[in-house]
């Protein structure tokens, strides 16, 4: 079945079995192995894209459902002007270890600050809560996020100054 | 893991949805949310030869209050549920369990319909609707009938409804001025299946219990309306005697089983300390 996907705002298409995960289709088809697959099982959170600018579990949707949709995977985080607040902070901050489930949680991240610019870290532990992280303990992840609202709030003080 | 090969079939309205129902609904499955149907499917427990996906379908994801009730759209998710400011103010035990279903990612997909037809005797919702009273809408191509949600959940991961029916919607009554709710779910961790829930709806009357309603998460072969428990409420003062009075009844209408979880012993007790711990907090927020 053929299938057109936005994916990191570029128009993609694909020919794909229905039954094949939307983690397999953006993986495979169309290259962007950023998504990992962890548990396989909706349980981990290692696989987590935005669709439509919300957190999903990509082992859990097919990637048919995906037609018309946009998707943003970890590769779609950074721009022209470089890494995303969200992944600067996970740098800084030393937010990852093995950096297996670090896709999802800076997605997840990135999709929490958009909603709330100001969490609290009761609020970030909340939205994180659907990813496992086994090496870190969670604490740098909070850390990360809380300094990547830091960045994101100066950056727009500093925007608003100057305009 | 990838599920058997199936047929896809988009419906994009109600009507498209029933008509495949009525070709194909023997050999088929409903695609609402999918975080309960396509885990069975890569597992294999489910291999439907069809696949009919009701996403496209515009007009089953509102909540509405209507006369008496509240209407919500089988293709509600649980994070609409969960940030409903009509469900804050008015639906205190839905309130309370939609922010607990499965994790925060799940609940961006994950739908009402599609909980409640999976009827998974660890589903929240299936207690949340048994202990308020609420019905749900089922439609096929010759027309629409409304069921008890206690006559809809028949069984583990059964349901009365027929293969060429559809949930469309479910109907919650309103609660009285004077209600409370809570919904009470011990879990290893976030995202893991209750261990034991407890769903508790209560409204007082001059003082003393009205209606009440009790229903139970993951400690039977389906959800469990503990109707002894809540009977036995009716017309008292609300008292902690009363409400321990109705954890007893309602841990003798449980039915767990031991496994990797709790023991059995454990679960049953739990149950008892919910639904006392419920029923004082149901109650509290009645009074107001």
């Amino acid at each position: 079945m053929e299938i057109s996907v936005t994916v990191n705002g570029t128009a993609r298409t694909a020919d794909v079995e229905p039954r094949m995960l939307l983690a397999h289709v953006i993986r495979e088809e169309f290259g962007l192995t950023g998504t990992h697959i962890g548990c396989d099982t909706t349980s981990c959170g290692a696989c987590t894209v935005l669709l439509d600018g919300s957190p999903v579990k990509s082992c859990t949707m097919f990637g048919v459902q995906a037609d018309g949709r946009e998707v943003t995977t970890v590769e779609g985080l950074s721009g022209a002007d470089g890494l995303h607040p969200v992944q600067a902070a996970f740098q800084e901050e030393h937010g990852l270890q093995c950096g297996y489930c670090t896709p999802g949680m800076m997605l997840v991240g990135a999709a929490l600050l958009e909603r709330d610019p100001d969490p609290t870290d009761d609020a970030i532990r909340w939205a994180i809560s659907g990813n496992l992280c086994r090496c870190t303990g969670y604490m740098n992840i909070v850390k990360a996020i809380q300094a990547a609202a830091k960045t994101k709030a100066e950056a727009a003080q500093a925007a608003a100054a100057s305009a | 893991m990838l599920p058997s090969r199936f047929d896809y079939h988009r419906a994009s309205s109600v009507d498209e949805a029933l008509s495949l129902l009525d070709q194909y609904g023997e050999d088929a499955k409903v695609l609402a949310g999918g975080q309960s149907l396509i885990p069975l499917m890569k597992l294999r427990f489910a291999a439907p030869a069809h696949l009919i996906d009701i996403n496209p379908i515009s007009g089953l994801d509102s909540i509405e209050q209507r006369d008496g009730y509240l209407a919500i759209g089988a293709l509600v998710r649980h994070h609409q549920l969960a940030s409903s400011e009509t469900i804050a103010k008015g639906y205190p035990t839905l309130a309370a369990a939609a922010p607990q279903i499965a994790d925060p990612i799940v609940r961006n997909l994950g739908t009402i319909g599609g909980s409640l037809a999976h009827a998974d005797p660890a589903g929240d919702l299936g207690s949340v609707t048994l202990s308020m009273g609420a019905d749900v809408v089922l439609r096929s191509s010759s027309g629409e009938r409304t069921v008890p949600i206690g006559e809809f959940l028949v069984d583990t991961f059964t349901t009365s409804i027929t293969p060429n029916e559809l949930l469309t919607e479910i109907r919650v009554p309103t609660p009285p001025a004077r209600s409370g709710g809570s919904y009470l779910k011990l879990e290893r961790k976030v995202g893991d299946f209750a261990t034991v829930a407890v769903a508790v709806t209560l409204s007082l009357e001059d003082g003393t219990v009205g209606n009440a309603g009790i229903a139970l998460t993951g400690v039977g072969l389906k959800n469990i309306e503990a109707a002894e428990a809540a009977a036995s409420l009716r017309g008292k003062d609300p008292t902690d005697e009363a409400f321990a009075e109705a954890g007893r009844l309602a841990a003798a209408a449980s039915n767990p089983v031991t496994d990797v979880r709790g023991t059995e012993a454990y679960k049953r007790h739990m149950v008892e300390v919910y639904t006392r711990r419920g029923l004082a907090g149901a109650s509290a927020m009645a009074a107001g």
